[in-house]
């Protein structure tokens, strides 16, 4: 956990960001894996690890790769509201019940309805993959109309400036052709 | 030795605010994404720490366990962790359409950019 921390601290000063927040992904994953949530852990490590540090590489490839260093006249008063805002955040989770605890709000609920009964229930041994498809099936249809609409909305955004410039292409060659 | 019950969320706070740091100081566009996703990323943790449970092994049913960690939560950051992928596509296609546009995704420059017209 000391090590995400360093890693995320490292982030900031380093041009190789991208790769950097892949070995947080990384890390992530190890520390869900540490918190018994394998799922977890294997869907971090594929999707954070993976499919988010080749979408940054080809934003960066289309872009620049290159941060252009600069006078960082606001900082201050951004480093001061960050220290509130965490120290109001850590004055809160002094509320909160102890980790592992199993008088937890959070474990009492629906958790024990879940891990004793939904083997019988759905006959999957797996409780995640029950809970993920068959009680909170709606849930999961609700992503992936999130991811939907997110795979359209990059098609538009991207797709709109490409054809613009092609229509401009286009009638910069009718121009050179007419004169 | 009642503070390591609290360590998870301490860390998850210092996580959390480094993201934030991030996001409203730094210039850049792809950083402030990546800064994002360090914010997103300390949420998953505190989840999985609220689901975890002393005792307990992962969610997935073996002959004689009857303590098992919340799968609740889990789901709700497979969920998450998906949903962040589809608002880090969004946002890089965005960073791709300003760079097209403007030609730089320094955020002083924009301004600059946008004033000047």
């Amino acid at each position: 956990m000391a090590m995400v921390a360093i890693a995320t601290v490292r982030i900031r000063n380093l041009f190789a960001v991208v790769m950097l927040s892949g070995i947080y992904s990384l890390l992530a994953a190890s520390l869900f894996v540490l918190l018994d949530a394998v799922d977890v852990a294997l869907t971090e490590a594929a999707v954070g690890a993976g499919i988010m540090i080749i979408l940054m590489l080809g934003a960066l490839a289309l872009t620049t790769s290159q941060e252009k260093v600069r006078a960082n006249r606001q900082s201050l008063a951004a480093l001061v509201i960050v220290m509130i805002t965490g120290g109001a955040l850590i004055y809160g989770t002094l509320d909160m019940p102890l980790m592992g605890d199993p008088e937890a709000p959070a474990h009492t609920h629906l958790a024990p309805h879940f891990t004793q009964q939904s083997v019988e229930e759905i006959g999957i041994p797996n409780m995640v993959t029950s809970v993920l498809a068959s009680y909170r099936g709606l849930d999961t249809l609700g992503e992936a109309v999130v991811v939907l609409t997110a795979a359209v909305g990059v098609l538009l955004v991207i797709g709109s400036g490409r054809a613009r410039k092609r229509g401009h292409r286009r009638k910069v060659m009718e121009r050179q052709a007419d004169s | 030795m009642e503070w390591i019950g609290f360590y998870n969320y301490w860390v998850v706070v210092v996580l959390m605010m480094i993201g934030f740091y991030i996001v409203i100081a730094q210039g850049n566009l792809i950083k402030k994404i990546v800064g994002l996703n360090i914010f997103q990323t300390s949420v998953f943790i505190f989840f999985i720490s609220l689901a975890k449970l002393d005792g307990g092994t992962a969610p997935i049913y073996v002959e004689g366990v009857t303590e098992y960690a919340n799968p609740l939560p889990h789901v709700l950051i497979l969920t998450a962790i998906v949903v962040g992928v589809a608002v880090t596509a969004m946002g890089l296609a965005l960073v791709i359409r300003i760079n097209e546009l403007y030609g730089s995704i320094e955020e002083d420059e924009i301004h600059e950019e946008d004033e000047a017209q």
